[in-house]
C-alpha cells in the first residue's frame, strides 16, 4: 500500500463499502460527495487519472461515483 | 492578587427543591431540605467549629467539635449530622458548648506535636484555627502519657509512634500529626472511589492505613491528591509546600492534560508554583483532580526544556542556537522557496490540541491566509475525527451531547472502547460515585479495564475481539428492534421515520443477531442481549466512548451505530442520557471547533461555501482557497511522492503519536523544511530544521474547550521562560512570511472568533470571567451556553438513522501474526509522555509493558518481566511482558507513552474509511522471547542522539 494509485483506490473502495448497503444510486451520490468534500485536489486528480487509465481495482459503485464526480469537475 | 479562599460549608449541598426555614442564633434562615445545621449556619455566615467535616464528603460526626444546642431537644447534637427542620431554634454558642468544645480540643492537642512554627501547615492548619476558635489556653494532661507524637517515651522506643511515609513522590504522610478525623479515608472513598485508605485499629490505636498497613506508593493509592486536600493538619502535605512554604496568591486556570478540563487554583509564591489545587467551582471537576493535573506540572521547569530558537540546514547537522528573528527569517525563506519551486500547495501545518483555542485559530489562519492553501490538520485526525463525522451526519453537531454533571442523573452507563479510570480519571470518579449509588454499568472493551474492576462497582463486561465494534453495536440494535424495545414515540417525533424503518429492517436481519455474530465478536450472546435490554429499558441511558471506537477502519461507522442506538431508545436531549465522546487531549474539541480540519473553517463550515469563505476573506483581508487541503496521513503520502515539502508543527509529536513510524520517518525525511514549535526536542524534532521554543499553559492566557464543549480560561501565572507565548510566536512567524496579524492579547483573538463563528457569538473573556465557563453554542439563543444539546429536536432537524454494515478490517491475523495488539493509556502518563515522563510520575510507569494472557505467554515461553519481541507487518520492537488475564487469549495490549518502545513502529497504515483516522486499535502481531532492543530501536536511538546535538556557542574574541 505504498504506491499512490493503489492507496487511493483502496481508500475509495473503503468509502464505497460503507455506502454499498444504501443501494447503488444513493451509494454513488454518497461516495462522490464524500470524495469531493474531503479529498484534496491532487488526490482527486490522481484518482481521475487512474480512472482514465481504466480504473483497475475500483469497485462498481466507486467507478460510477468517480465518473459522476469527474463530469461535475 | 490574593489567595483565593474557598468557603468550606462543612457538608455537601442538598439538591432538594423543598425549602425549610429555621432560626440559628436569632436569625431566620431558609435552606433546602436535607441541609445540615452546620451548612445552614455557614450559608448565613456563622462558622461552627469543626474538624472532621468538609463539604467534599458526607458528614461523619466523629470530632464532637461542631456541637450545638437545639431548643426543645436534649443534649448537644453534632451540627454536621443533624438536618434542618422547619421551625428549629438553634444556638451555636453557649457556656455549655464552650466548655465541651474546649475539652474536646484539649484532648486532641494532648496527642499532637507542638512544633507549629516549623510545621508545613503553619498558616493553613485547621487544627490550629480551631484551637484558636474555641479559646484553648492550656493542655492539662501533659505529654508524658501514652502518645503518637514522640519516637521515644521515657527513654524507650514508643511503639505508638510511626515514622513519616515519604514513598509518594508528591506528598508526605506524617502519622504523628494525624487526628484520625477520617477525612482522607472518606475522600478516597467518596470523591475518588479508590478505597485505598482505611482506619486500622480502634480507639487510641486508630491509624490511617493505606491498604493493609502498606506504604502510600505500595498501596492501591492513585495519588489523586483528594486526601491531601481533605487533611486539616500537616499529616498529608504536598512536598512542594514542605519545601517552599505557603502560597501567597492564587489564580484560577485550566489543566492542560486530558479532555476533562479540570479547573485548578495555581497557588503561587511570586512566579513560583507552590501547588495546584482543584477548584470547587470548576464545573467539569467539582473540586477533584488526578495525579497528572494535581502534581505533574514539574515539566515546566525541567532542564531539558528548550528556551532558545534553533536552526540547521540538514537534519544530520547539530542544532545552532539563533535569535528569534534569525529563526523566523530562516523559516520564511525556506517556506517561500518551497512554494516557488513546488507550488503553493507544497506546505502546510498541524495545529495543536494542547495549545489554546486562540493559538490554534492563529495557526489555521496563517496556513489558510498566509500559505494560501488549506493544508491544515490537527491531532484530532488521529483520535476523534470519526466523532466529528459520525455525529454531524446523524445529529448535526460534531460534539458530545451532555455536560459531565449529567452523569448524576444517569441510570445506565454504557462505556465503549474507553477506560476513563486511566484516561479521564476525574470524570471516572464522578461516574463511579453514581455507580455506587446504584446506576448500572455496561463495558464493551477487549480488556478487563480498571472501570470493570473498580471497588463496589459491578459491570456487565462484553469482552469483544478488537475490530468488531460495528458488529457488536449493530447486534445491540438488533436486540432492541426485534424485542420491541424501541422508543417509538421519540423516534416518530424527533427522527426521520422512513430512514428509521429502513435501518430497523436492516438491523433486524438474522445475520446481525448476537448469536450469528458471536463467532466474530467473541461476545456471549446472552450477555449482549442482557446489555441491550438494560440500556433500552433501564431508565436514563448514557453512552460514553473513546478511542477504542474511533481508531478503527470503521471508526466513523461505529460512531454512527452508537448514535442510532441512542436515537432508537430515546436517550437524547435531556439530563442523564446522551452520546459522549471522551476527548483525549485538553483541547481536542477546541482545535476541531477552531477550523483545524483541512475541509472546514471555524464552526465546522465547509471551505467550499462561498458565503462563509467571503466572511473570512473580508475579516482577514486575503483571498482564500476553496479546495479542501491534505489531512495528516495524506501529507505524509504527498511528502514521499514529492509534492509536499514543508510543515509547521505546533505542540504535537507526530513521529511518536502517528501510526507506522517508518512511514512517518520517510515522509519527514523527504521534506525540505520541518518547523517544530514545542517545549522539548521531541521525536519529530529529530527530523526538523527549525525549532521554535514553546510555552506552557502556566505561561500564557487563552482558553481550552473540554469534552463537554466547555470553554474555560487558561490564565498566565508566570512569564514565558522562552520569551514568548505560543500565539505571539505564530504572529511573528506569519509576519516574517509576509502575513500580518495584529493582536495585543488573546482576548482580541477570541473576539474575532466570536465575530466569525455562529456558535461562539456570545463568547468573550468578560463573559467567561463572569460565568466561570461556558458551553458552546453560546449566542443570542443561549446567552449562558448550552449544557445539554438536542433538547426538543436535533440540530440538523430530524435525527438521521444510517445503516451500518460491518466490514472486517483488512488487518487480519494469520499464521505469522496470530495475535491482535490493541493500545491504550495508563493513569500516570499522558499521550506521548513528553510532559509526564519529565515528572516524578515515572515512579508508576517507567516503561511501556506488553500485557499478554498466561496461555499465550506459556505457549511462547514468555515469563512475567521477560523482554519480548513484538512484530507486525509494519515493523518490530521490544519491550517487557506483563502476564495478566485482563486481556483475553489472542489479544495483547500496550501503552504508547515511551519513545524507546515506539509502539507505533508496529501499527499499520490502515485507517478509517471516512476520515483517515488511523487504525491503532487493531494490529496483527507475533510475540517471541528477545534479548533486548531490536535493530530498529538501536538505529533509532542512535539517530535521535545524533540529531539532538546542539552546537556549542562560540564566544567572539575580545
Amino acid at each position: 500500500m505504498s504506491s499512490s494509485p493503489d492507496k487511493l483506490v483502496y481508500m475509495a473502495n473503503q468509502i464505497g463499502k460503507f455506502f454499498h448497503s444504501q443501494g447503488h444510486d444513493r451509494a454513488v451520490q454518497g461516495i462522490s460527495e464524500h470524495i469531493w468534500k474531503f479529498w484534496d485536489p491532487r488526490m482527486r486528480k490522481q484518482i481521475f487519472a487512474h480512472l482514465d487509465a481504466g480504473g483497475a481495482g475500483l469497485d462498481p459503485d466507486v467507478l460510477d461515483a468517480l465518473q459522476k464526480l469527474k463530469q461535475q469537475a | 492578587m490574593s489567595l483565593i479562599q474557598e468557603t468550606d460549608f462543612g457538608t455537601p449541598k442538598s439538591k432538594s427543591e423543598t425549602m425549610v426555614t429555621l432560626i440559628i442564633d436569632g436569625n431566620q434562615i431558609t435552606v433546602p431540605e436535607g441541609t445540615s445545621i452546620m451548612r445552614a449556619a455557614m450559608e448565613a455566615g456563622t462558622q461552627i467549629p469543626k474538624l472532621c467535616a468538609t463539604d467534599m464528603v458526607d458528614a461523619f460526626g466523629s470530632c464532637r467539635l461542631c456541637l450545638v444546642e437545639i431548643e426543645g431537644r436534649a443534649g448537644t447534637p453534632a451540627s454536621c449530622t443533624t438536618p434542618v427542620m422547619p421551625g428549629l431554634v438553634v444556638h451555636t454558642q453557649s457556656e455549655r458548648l464552650r466548655k465541651l468544645r474546649k475539652g474536646v480540643m484539649e484532648l486532641y492537642i494532648s496527642d499532637h506535636p507542638l512544633d507549629c512554627l516549623t510545621c508545613a501547615a503553619n498558616g493553613d492548619c485547621e487544627l490550629q484555627d480551631m484551637a484558636g476558635a474555641v479559646g484553648l489556653r492550656d493542655v492539662r494532661y501533659g505529654y508524658e502519657g501514652e502518645n503518637h507524637v514522640f519516637a521515644k517515651s521515657h527513654g524507650c522506643e514508643n511503639d505508638n509512634w510511626m515514622p513519616k511515609d515519604e514513598s509518594n513522590p508528591y506528598f508526605t504522610y506524617d502519622p504523628s500529626k494525624c487526628i484520625v478525623c477520617s477525612r482522607c479515608v472518606r475522600a478516597c472513598e467518596e470523591v475518588q472511589g479508590t478505597f485505598a485508605l482505611t482506619i486500622s485499629g480502634r480507639g487510641f490505636d486508630s491509624r490511617v492505613s493505606p491498604g493493609m498497613s502498606e506504604s502510600f506508593l505500595g498501596s492501591e493509592c492513585v495519588s489523586c491528591g483528594a486526601c491531601v486536600q481533605a487533611c486539616p493538619t500537616a499529616t498529608l502535605t504536598e512536598k512542594s509546600v514542605i519545601e517552599i512554604g505557603q502560597p501567597e496568591h492564587s489564580v484560577v486556570t485550566t489543566c492542560a492534560y486530558c479532555g476533562v478540563g479540570c479547573a485548578f487554583k495555581a497557588e503561587m509564591r511570586g512566579e513560583e508554583v507552590v501547588r495546584m489545587v482543584p477548584w470547587k467551582n470548576g464545573k467539569a471537576n467539582r473540586g477533584h483532580s488526578c495525579v497528572k493535573g494535581r502534581f505533574a506540572w514539574g515539566y515546566t521547569t525541567h532542564k531539558e526544556r528548550i528556551l532558545k530558537p534553533m536552526i540547521r540546514e540538514r537534519i544530520e547537522d547539530p542544532w545552532q542556537e539563533v535569535s528569534w528573528d534569525e529563526a523566523f527569517n530562516f523559516a520564511a525563506v525556506k517556506f517561500k522557496g518551497i512554494q516557488q519551486r513546488y507550488g503553493r500547495d507544497a506546505v502546510g501545518g498541524i495545529t495543536s490540541s494542547r495549545c489554546t483555542n486562540e493559538e490554534t485559530y492563529l495557526v489555521q489562519k496563517l496556513i489558510r491566509g498566509g500559505f494560501g492553501n488549506n493544508n491544515v490538520d490537527t491531532c484530532a485526525r488521529v483520535c476523534h475525527s470519526p466523532t466529528g463525522y459520525g455525529l454531524s451526519q446523524t445529529f448535526g453537531t460534531s460534539a458530545g451531547t451532555q455536560d459531565f454533571d449529567s452523569v448524576e442523573d444517569t441510570d445506565v452507563v454504557m462505556i465503549i472502547g474507553a477506560n476513563p479510570a486511566s484516561a479521564h480519571p476525574v470524570f471516572a470518579s464522578r461516574l463511579k460515585k453514581r455507580l455506587r449509588q446504584g446506576a448500572r454499568l455496561i463495558v464493551l472493551d477487549p480488556r478487563r479495564t480498571e472501570m470493570v474492576e473498580s471497588p463496589h462497582v459491578k459491570a456487565l463486561h462484553l469482552p469483544l475481539m478488537p475490530g468488531t465494534n460495528v458488529a457488536v453495536v449493530t447486534a445491540l440494535a438488533h436486540v432492541i428492534v426485534t424485542e420491541g424495545l424501541v422508543n417509538e414515540s421519540f423516534v416518530r417525533e424527533r427522527c426521520d421515520w422512513s430512514e428509521f424503518e429502513e435501518w430497523a429492517a436492516f438491523v433486524a436481519q438474522e445475520k446481525y443477531s448476537p448469536e450469528a455474530t458471536a463467532i466474530m465478536t467473541g461476545v456471549d450472546p446472552n450477555d449482549l442481549r442482557e446489555a441491550a435490554r438494560i440500556y433500552a429499558t433501564g431508565g436514563n441511558g448514557a453512552i460514553y466512548y473513546g478511542l477504542g471506537v474511533t481508531e478503527h477502519s470503521q471508526g466513523s461507522t461505529t460512531v454512527i451505530a452508537i448514535a442510532n442506538l441512542a436515537m432508537a431508545t430515546g436517550n437524547i436531549g435531556r439530563p442523564g442520557v446522551g452520546v459522549n465522546p471522551l476527548r483525549g487531549q485538553n483541547n481536542v474539541q477546541g482545535s476541531c471547533d477552531m477550523g483545524s480540519f483541512p475541509h472546514e473553517l471555524p464552526g465546522y463550515r465547509h471551505i467550499s461555501g462561498d458565503a462563509v469563505r467571503e466572511q473570512f476573506e473580508a475579516m482577514w483581508n486575503v483571498k482564500l482557497n476553496k479546495e479542501p487541503g491534505l489531512r495528516i496521513p495524506n501529507m505524509f503520502d504527498a511528502a514521499i511522492e514529492g509534492t509536499f515539502m514543508g510543515l509547521y508543527v505546533q505542540g504535537e509529536d507526530i513521529l511518536q503519536s502517528d501510526p507506522n513510524t517508518k512511514h512517518v520517518v520517510a515522509a519527514l525525511s523527504a521534506m525540505e523544511c520541518v518547523i517544530v514549535h514545542d517545549l522539548f526536542l521531541n521525536e519529530t524534532a529529530n527530523y526538523a530544521h527549525v525549532f521554535l521554543p514553546g510555552s506552557t499553559f502556566l505561561e500564557k492566557d487563552g482558553t481550552f474547550t473540554n469534552a463537554e464543549r466547555r470553554i474555560q480560561r487558561v490564565r498566565k501565572v508566570m512569564t514565558p521562560r522562552n520569551g514568548y507565548a505560543d500565539w505571539e510566536v505564530t504572529i511573528l512567524l506569519a509576519k516574517a512570511m509576509g502575513f500580518e496579524m495584529h493582536y495585543n492579547h488573546p482576548s482580541e483573538i477570541m473576539d474575532e472568533i466570536a465575530a466569525l463563528t455562529p456558535t461562539f457569538t456570545g463568547v468573550s473573556y468578560a463573559r467567561l470571567d463572569e460565568l466561570g465557563s461556558v458551553q458552546w453554542p453560546c449566542n443570542e439563543k443561549a446567552p449562558e451556553g448550552t449544557p445539554i444539546m438536542h433538547i426538543g429536536g436535533f440540530v440538523r432537524g430530524k435525527g438521521k438513522f444510517i445503516v451500518t454494515e460491518y466490514v472486517a478490517t483488512d488487518e487480519r491475523t494469520g499464521p505469522r501474526y496470530p495475535l491482535l495488539l490493541t493500545t491504550g493509556r495508563i493513569l500516570s502518563q499522558y499521550n506521548v509522555g513528553a510532559q509526564t515522563r519529565r515528572t516524578e510520575n515515572v515512579v508508576w510507569h517507567a516503561e511501556d509493558r506488553l500485557e499478554i494472557h498466561p496461555h499465550d505467554a506459556e505457549q511462547r515461553g514468555v515469563r512475567d518481566g521477560d523482554w519480548v519481541r513484538l512484530a507486525s507487518r509494519a515493523g518490530e520492537t521490544t519491550l517487557r511482558a506483563e502476564i495478566t488475564d485482563r486481556v483475553a487469549p489472542g489479544v495483547v495490549y500496550t501503552t504508547f507513552h515511551h519513545p524507546d518502545t515506539q509502539a507505533n513502529v508496529i501499527t499499520t497504515d490502515f485507517s478509517d474509511w471516512a476520515t483517515n483516522c488511523p487504525e491503532y486499535k487493531v494490529t496483527a502481531v507475533q510475540i517471541s522471547p528477545s534479548n533486548g532492543p531490536s535493530d530498529w530501536q538501536k538505529a533509532y536511538d542512535e539517530q535521535a542522539r545524533h540529531s539532538r546535538r546542539i552546537a556549542p556557542v562560540v564566544e567572539a574574541a575580545e
